[in-house]
């Protein structure tokens, strides 16, 4: 924890000085040039990185110069509320941005007094403010939100900067300038254990997010088909854990030493079927590990078997004369390893005469694979009556051994659901041909940490060998959204597609052999294998789940409310997806992204869309992370600034689609076509989620396999939620939502919603805040619509007044043709980018429209008012192109309670996707999932991509 | 080379042990029908004669012993797959000692001979289905978990699922697919596959007079050369077909 506060401290920080800057902009400038030195010296100093990492650097520094030349002058403007202005008139085209924007916003200010002028600082900064806003707001946004970022839990706001920081900009590291790194981002050396037994020490920057380092480390191995690995570390009871890559590596490991491992997680069933020798190659050495430390249980004979395939794989043909009875000490084959065994394993490795390194490999998979327990992962339990078992989950499903003997299977398609509340763990079994009903198992583990662990690894194992994608948040149930619990990487039939694209001559490696030697005179002896091997056997311990939230022991707590239980299924269904919706927000991260300088925003407020552009930018960088480069915060901060200048071209307006539902409820959707902007909003609210989610408090989830689409995960609140709606309740009702009057019927008002494409792009959504108005259930009618204005850029967008009555466009505006630089990226998966290419920085020419659609609203009487603020949460999920994020706000008003649900859609894709038919469906699922609302609003940003010329 | 798990019903040997003289009389049995013990040796000897001429199998008989009337159903004193061997610990006091002379020979052969040895264990070796992928241990009188820890232990390569006897629960237990066929029959489902090198798929199964329903579904399996032996007699003792052998595959080197 103290470490923890620490650093969070120094996050803060950066923020905050950014903010005063302004007043001082000298500063700021002065502090540009020291922070564009930095990166370069870095890969001086790293003379022993491999040559290829420099090669990287070279090719994207030349870029990042020019985006921080650029950058500075907005950096410096933005500080400057004047010069700020001046500036965009003057180069931006996006003046017709600013323009409706600063009158839209003048309303607010208005209507909306102090106190409501905090969640719409959210909101914006959460949008990922838009480039074009004029100086001032920038301004006022900043203080606003540094306010807010106060108010929040500190943990929130280090997230958000964390991740910022992470990926992307490896090479910013802080080794360099050694003044600047007292200051900055420290960095840590992580030890990692490779599968030959060697130590790989990886610096990065302590809040690096896992997949940073498996990054690091996969491109040290120089392997491409990495979605069979994942690392693991050994929490404080000593178990094993899989670090999970959206997460920052600081908050999992907690107090732990940044030491891991490089593990298979997911064995593939048909080793064969692999593209690469060297991914066979690690996936023997892991066996090798599996067996040496008897987790890979087998007879005598196999032992020597597969001890002779690996003999003949690093030594090659048996030699007489060189390879006396103890050539083979050195190797461990089994637990336990008799000269009998040794004598059986010489034998059998003359008979290999001829075979390659990689027909051995191959060879020894073929009969690894067959072994019952291959690829099995257990876990303590213990049955309903007390009686200690184990689970293992695998490929095919769930295996249930009572000691050595396997007591009970369930195939994957046989489960329905898997769930786990506290420390139990459940499976919902589809009815046999026989029966009429579902059964529900139960398991007891040890603590909630462990059933949690188990109900994750089934999910991903569920997720990765059954699944073609990974599940995306049911379509049809908005608040049923999928959880951050969900597998994000690439299912197996994924990375089985990409690897056919893997096109490269075989790459050269060297098999343990050599490196065994060495690593003998470093006395480090083979035991290590081994060693790192126990951890899956032994049970997990009682105290694990204090643990997890290294906060609070007691997240047991308030939960039981929500039980599952199948009476109450409505209810829990709902305040399930609420909490999954919540959860997932807090704890997805769907898609590797680069996203660091994206969260970077967030954490200076000011910083504008054009920030995020470059951002992505410097996403290739993600995508091939440099080794030792990371820059430390500091750093960092100051790069977005200068990028800020560049910003100003680029970017367009942010379209969103904004869908009100009425009655008691509203839902605002709103679509973005921008994924940049709302990168920015996302990662905001993804800090802050994580913030929650650092927390594996969950008590509970579910997922449901069977459905290839749906995974409903529930999981119940946990105290963070607590911790966050205090912060959200804080801030007034916006007055944004009061201004409007609308009312509609409930339901029915959908209103057509014209969607123009957008480009290609990930995206993202913000949450706002804003949305809260009370408006009593009394007035069934009367339909409050929320209104997000945070997106500065978007010009049109503001326009679609508050206050509107007319049913139908209320304005269509249409932003100037803007330049934008950005990453067009088609592939979802960040990691399969990083795997086959990376792709460069194309130039793209975007056309921004935005129309709103406001449904009639019956009645505009005194909604204006604001009620009392209940309760505010956002969730946020994400599926391959769209993102949904979900604010659901209560207010008290009058006595009268009113749910509002502002939603937002992002869909980013390519013209391949329908944008039209993916908007109507978002409204239609909207409406689908909450009968009782009406859609009071739709705004639809599209941000379109003029010419391709940028792509390569 | 020596792929594990494979050339499953491959045998080279078979361990039949001959007919005591007490067999008639006092071997176990849940049922109280008369055996013939002549007829019942008359079988016995066809069924060796089948092993030997018909399939070239290396029989080792061992001989009776007047003291163990069950003897002949050298099956549940031993289960052997791939090398290793492991001698039971039948569930049946009486019969215990009939593993000695299992042992014996089964050490001769040069397998890995494992002994289950724990006095809270038992299991018959009729009791273990072995399906070339995996085993399945029924749980019963005469096996208990114990026994069945045991078995996995010896062979850990495989899984073993203990299970109620019931086909369709192995099939859910089974990591693998097995192709199912129904025999009328109860008994007449108790077969011995053989998958020799000379012969291709060998089935020895029960004669049409039987069980004339269940002998015709097996003489559906076109590609398997189908031997019917009848076995009238040691079933009134409990005895199936598999009961009388215990096959194994001994490569003739490594």
């Amino acid at each position: 924890m103290t470490t923890e506060a620490g650093s969070e401290t120094e996050v803060k920080k950066e923020p905050e000085k950014a903010e005063e800057q302004p007043a001082v902009p000298e500063q700021e400038t002065a502090a540009e040039p020291a922070q564009e030195a930095q990166p370069d010296p870095p890969a001086e100093d790293k003379p022993d990185e491999e040559e290829k990492e420099k090669e990287e650097e070279d090719k994207t520094s030349p870029e990042k110069k020019k985006e921080k030349e650029q950058s500075t002058g907005k950096g410096i403007s933005r500080f400057l509320p004047p010069w700020l202005k001046k500036q965009k008139s003057q180069s931006q085209e996006g003046l017709k941005d600013s323009a409706p924007k600063e009158e839209v916003k003048p309303p607010e200010g208005t209507e909306a007094p102090a106190e409501e002028a905090q969640p719409e600082k959210e909101e914006k900064h959460s949008i990922g403010s838009a480039d074009t806003q004029p100086a001032k707001e920038e301004k006022g946004e900043d203080t606003l939100e540094k306010d807010t970022e106060q108010k929040e839990p500190e943990e929130s706001q280090t997230e958000v900067k964390k991740e910022e920081e992470q990926i992307v900009k490896p090479e910013g590291k802080a080794d360099k300038s050694p003044l600047k790194l007292t200051k900055k981002m420290k960095m840590v050396v992580c030890q990692v254990t490779m599968l030959d037994g060697t130590q790989f020490p990886c610096e990065v920057e302590k809040r690096a997010k896992g997949q940073y380092l498996f990054f690091k480390v996969c491109e040290h191995l120089n392997l491409l088909e990495k979605d069979y690995f994942s690392l693991s570390y050994k929490d404080p009871t000593d178990q094993k854990c899989w670090l999970d890559p959206m997460k920052e590596i600081k908050r999992q490991i907690r107090n732990s030493p940044w030491q891991f491992a490089f593990n298979v997680k997911f064995y593939p069933p048909d080793p064969s079927q692999l593209t690469e020798d060297i991914t066979r190659y690690l996936l023997c050495l892991q066996l090798r590990e599996d067996m040496a430390s008897g987790r890979l249980p087998c007879s005598f004979v196999t032992h020597a078997l597969l001890g002779s395939y690996a003999l003949q794989a690093e030594l090659g043909d048996h030699d007489p004369d060189e390879h006396r009875l103890d050539y083979i000490s050195d190797f461990q084959f089994a637990p336990s390893q008799t000269k009998e065994m040794e004598e059986k394993v010489v034998e059998l490795h003359k008979t290999h005469r001829g075979l390659t390194p990689a027909q051995a490999d191959a060879q020894f998979l073929e009969n690894a694979k067959k072994l019952s327990m291959y690829g099995v992962d257990l876990h303590h339990a213990k049955d309903s009556e007390g009686v200690d078992i184990m689970l293992g989950v695998c490929a095919n499903g769930l295996l249930i051994y009572k000691d050595r003997l396997r007591i009970n299977r369930f195939a994957w398609p046989k489960i329905l659901k898997i769930s786990y509340k506290r420390s139990n763990f459940y499976i919902k079994i589809r009815p046999g041909e026989t029966e009429q009903f579902e059964s529900t198992v139960g398991f007891k583990l040890p603590n909630h940490r462990a059933a949690k662990k188990v109900w994750k690894v089934c999910v991903e194992h569920h997720t990765f060998f059954r699944l073609m994608s990974p599940e995306q948040p049911p379509k049809a149930k908005f608040l049923t959204l999928g959880s951050k619990f969900r597998y994000s990487g690439r299912t197996q039939a994924q990375t089985r597609q990409a690897s056919t694209l893997i096109d490269r001559p075989a790459p050269y490696f060297e098999r343990t052999s050599s490196k065994r030697v060495s690593r003998s005179l470093d006395g480090a002896p083979m035991v290590n294998m081994s060693d790192q091997g126990d951890s899956l056997v032994p049970g997990l311990s009682v105290s694990a789940a204090d643990k997890e939230n290294g906060r609070d022991p007691s997240l047991e707590l308030p939960s039981d409310s929500k039980d599952l239980d199948k009476a109450q299924d409505d209810v829990l269904k709902h305040q399930a997806s609420i909490s999954e919706l919540k959860r997932s927000f807090m704890e997805s991260t769907p898609e590797p992204r680069p996203s660091q300088w994206d969260k970077r925003l967030t954490a200076s407020p000011a910083t504008s869309l054009r920030l995020q552009l470059q951002a992505q930018g410097s996403a290739d960088d993600k995508q091939k992370p440099e080794p030792g480069e990371q820059a430390e915060v500091e750093i960092e901060e100051t790069v977005v600034i200068e990028e800020i200048r560049k910003v100003p071209k680029a970017k367009a307006a942010t379209p969103e689609v904004i869908l009100v539902v009425p009655a008691p409820t509203v839902v605002v959707v709103e679509e973005e076509p921008k994924k940049e902007e709302e990168k920015a909003g996302q990662e905001e609210k993804r800090a802050s989620t994580s913030s929650d989610s650092h927390s594996e408090s969950e008590e509970e989830a579910e997922y449901r396999p069977e459905a290839v689409t749906v995974a409903q995960i529930k999981e119940e609140p946990e105290e963070e939620e607590v911790e966050e709606a205090p912060s959200k309740e804080a801030p007034p009702p916006e007055p944004e939502a009061e201004a409007q009057p609308g009312a509609a019927d409930a339901g029915e008002a959908v209103p057509e919603v014209k969607e123009e494409e957008e480009e290609t792009a990930e995206d993202e959504e913000v949450p706002t805040d804003e949305a809260q108005n009370g408006h009593p259930e009394a007035q069934p009618a009367l339909v409050s619509v929320a209104e997000e204005e945070d997106e500065p850029r978007v010009n049109g967008d503001v326009s679609h007044a508050e206050t509107e009555r007319v049913p139908q466009v209320i304005c269509c505006s249409e932003p100037p043709v803007v330049k934008t630089e950005m990453v067009t990226i088609s592939d979802t998966f960040a990691a399969q980018k990083t795997e086959i290419s990376t792709k460069e920085v194309p130039i793209v020419h975007t056309e921004t429209k935005t129309i709103t659609y406001e449904a009639a609203e019956l009645d505009g009487s005194g909604e204006a008012e604001p009620g009392v603020l209940m309760t505010a949460q956002t969730i946020t999920s994400e599926s391959l192109c769209t993102t949904t994020t979900t604010h659901i706000t209560k207010t008290l008003k009058g006595g009268l309670s009113e749910t509002r649900i502002e939603k937002r859609i992002v869909i980013t894709g390519d013209s391949d996707i329908d944008h039209d038919q993916a908007l109507a469906q978002a409204i239609k699922e909207a409406k689908e999932q909450h009968p009782d609302m009406s859609v009071t609003r739709v705004v639809v940003h599209k941000e379109t991509e003029l010419a391709d010329e940028a792509e390569d | 080379m020596a792929d594990l798990m494979t050339g499953f019903g491959n045998f080279t040997h078979a361990v039949v042990r001959a007919i005591p003289q007490s067999f008639a009389k006092e071997a176990l049995r849940t049922n109280c029908s008369e055996v013939d013990q002549v007829k019942a040796q008359r079988e016995y000897e066809h069924y060796v004669g089948v092993l030997k001429h018909k399939l070239g199998l290396q029989v080792l008989e061992l001989p009776a012993d007047e003291s163990l009337p069950d003897c002949v159903f050298v099956e549940d004193a031993a289960v052997v797959c791939g090398d290793t061997a492991l001698i039971t610990r039948p569930g049946a006091a009486s019969r215990r000692k009939e593993t000695e002379a299992m042992k014996k020979v089964l050490t001769e052969l040069n397998l890995n001979i494992v002994v289950m040895e724990d006095e809270m264990a038992t299991l018959d070796g009729g009791d273990v289905l072995f399906t070339g992928r995996e085993f399945f241990v029924g749980l019963s009188k005469r096996t208990n978990q114990r026994g069945a820890e045991i078995l996995a232990d010896a062979f850990k390569d495989y899984a073993v699922s203990t299970v109620p006897r019931a086909l369709k629960i192995m099939q859910q237990m089974s990591d693998h697919r097995y192709d199912k066929l129904t025999v009328p029959d109860d008994l007449a489902a108790n077969c011995v596959y053989m998958n020799l090198p000379s012969k291709g798929h060998v089935l020895l199964h029960c004669t049409p007079e039987e069980f004339p329903e269940s002998a015709k579904v097996f003489e559906k399996l076109k590609d398997h050369m189908l031997i019917p032996v009848s076995n009238t007699e040691k079933v009134k003792a409990d005895g199936a077909l598999t009961c009388m052998g215990v096959f194994i595959n001994k490569k003739a080197e490594i």
